[in-house]
């Protein structure tokens, strides 16, 4: 298989074990071109990317920007905070407007889950979700599964464990679909507050004591604390979920085998994890933000090979 | 010359194939290219051979074997380099580009280097693999050596510096090269589609 079985990367969700693989096939390659000297490849040139970010993100845009760019295509950015979003036009319009300067391809990342698959039924244009809520945000989910297969090989059997706030999580959903996909197994583990009622219902084994969880598991992923999603208090006091769900090195020195311990960032550093762990090679979270380049330039890359020139 | 014919299975019709070398006459060629090469590039100190992904490969893999243990070259340079994303048919083929694998883990710079491939056809991978080299510093020079050069079907103004074997070929023809490696023979053969 060459090619995606979808035209818009919405959601792990809708995606094909066999595409998980495809893109992960092509980051290896896009992996040894951002190792070069000179890191930029003209495969895009002839497309341009709008980047539509209606929530705060700075290691994403980044990410995506660094990879349209060294793909060579046409990038224009786009913040909520100085649009004409505040100045009441509608989502639908604003995308319009902008694919109306002949934009091939939307990057987007909004605060509302489901963003992207109602702008793919509303416009025409190829979309990306760069994360929508507390749903799904598939590139963090893809450069994850890569992480830990450059790590420990084929992911079929491994053990991963997710552990933090679950419930504001859009990297938790798009996690467990992809890793289940690939033929992971995966347990979500964090205090009952911050876990989703029904989350048993996906496949996922529910534990809420943080050791168990880490012995079981090939791979922990320590999600951060989203404290600006938390209308209501969660748990008592931070001082107390760091001693609950906190992971440091005594924690895992005190395991009979050593994990591989991950975190999409940004890091609350001696919350969910403690300096001298992140900072440890059992970490590999500034490997995540390599192949994060990697990883949407595939993403791009295999979304723009379905653009045929004569949809232009 | 052999002639006989077959059922090509991916395209469902009728192709009749022409032997244009066989072994013998294949390894003859892959003689002399490996003498050429020799006689421009002295001790290939600072050469570095690179193959075209993907059928490229096979035959720098052949000339690496006759310059290493035949003519006993030593520290031959080799790499593989895949032209994928460098190609201008992105978006413009029905079948999408899958990449390659590009293996070269040294820097061009100052470098004579030679690009390898089986058959020189349109041109536009050359073209390809000339833009990405420059990906990996500036060369010194570039050399182009190809199995099989077609001729009259150039896209563009590019000729091999070492040439196997001269080819004429209309378009509906398709020359395939075989090797031992891959297919279990040495061989070239001259593909010709009859219902086309």
């Amino acid at each position: 298989m060459s090619e995606l079985s979808v035209d818009n990367v919405l959601g792990i969700k809708y995606l094909t074990p066999e595409d998980i693989q495809l893109i992960h096939r092509t980051a290896d390659q896009f992996k040894e071109v951002i190792n070069r000297p000179i890191k930029k490849v003209p495969s895009l040139r002839d497309i341009t990317i709008a980047n539509l970010f209606f929530e705060n993100s700075t290691r994403t845009k980044l990410s995506f920007e660094l990879a349209e760019k060294r793909l060579s295509a046409d990038v224009i950015n786009f913040s909520a905070a100085q649009s004409s979003v505040k100045k009441g036009e509608t989502l639908v319009d604003t995308v319009n407007n902008i694919l109306a300067m002949k934009v091939d391809l939307v990057v987007m990342r909004h605060p509302n889950p489901g963003a992207g698959v109602f702008l793919s039924k509303h416009v025409n244009a190829r979309i990306v979700n760069a994360g929508d809520g507390a749903h799904e945000h598939p590139t963090q989910a893809l450069l994850d599964a890569y992480s830990i297969r450059e790590k420990l090989g084929d992911l079929s059997g491994k053990k991963v464990v997710i552990v933090g706030d679950i419930l504001h999580s859009r990297v938790a959903l798009s996690n467990i679909y992809c890793l289940q996909k690939l033929g992971a197994e995966v347990m979500v583990c964090g205090p009952a507050t911050l876990l989703p009622k029904h989350i048993a219902s996906l496949g996922v084994k529910v534990e809420l004591n943080l050791r168990k969880a880490l012995e079981w598991c090939d791979v922990a992923n320590m999600l951060r604390v989203q404290n600006e999603r938390m209308d209501i208090s969660y748990f008592p006091s931070v001082r107390e979920y760091v001693q609950q769900y906190g992971v440091n090195r005594e924690l895992l020195d005190s395991l009979d085998k050593e994990i591989v311990i991950m975190h999409p960032g940004p890091i609350n550093r001696g919350v969910e994890i403690t300096s001298d762990v992140a900072d440890s090679d059992q970490a590999i979270i500034l490997n995540q933000v390599e192949n994060g380049v990697a990883i949407r330039m595939a993403v791009l890359y295999l979304v723009a090979a379905k653009i045929r020139r004569n949809d232009q | 010359m052999r002639q006989n014919m077959y059922l090509c299975p991916n395209q469902q019709s009728l192709m009749s194939q022409k032997l244009l070398l066989d072994a013998t006459a294949l390894h003859l060629i892959l003689n002399r290219l490996a003498c050429q090469l020799i006689e421009n590039h002295d001790s290939f100190e600072n050469t570095a051979l690179i193959g075209l992904q993907p059928r490229g490969s096979y035959l720098l893999k052949r000339l690496e074997q006759l310059l290493t243990q035949e003519y006993k070259i030593k520290n031959l340079q080799t790499g593989l380099l895949d032209i994928t994303f460098y190609r201008d048919d992105f978006r413009r083929n029905d079948e999408p580009l899958k990449a390659n694998s590009t293996e070269i883990d040294f820097l061009v710079e100052n470098k004579k280097v030679v690009i390898v491939d089986d058959v020189l056809y349109t041109g536009r991978s050359i073209r390809a693999a000339l833009t990405a080299l420059q990906s990996f510093g500036r060369p010194q020079s570039i050399e182009l050596l190809t199995l099989i050069d077609r001729r009259f079907s150039r896209h563009l103004p590019i000729q091999p510096d070492y040439n196997g074997r001269q080819v004429d070929a209309i378009n509906n023809q398709k020359v395939k090269v075989m090797w031992q490696e891959n297919t279990g023979e040495d061989a070239v053969y001259l593909l010709k589609n009859d219902n086309a």
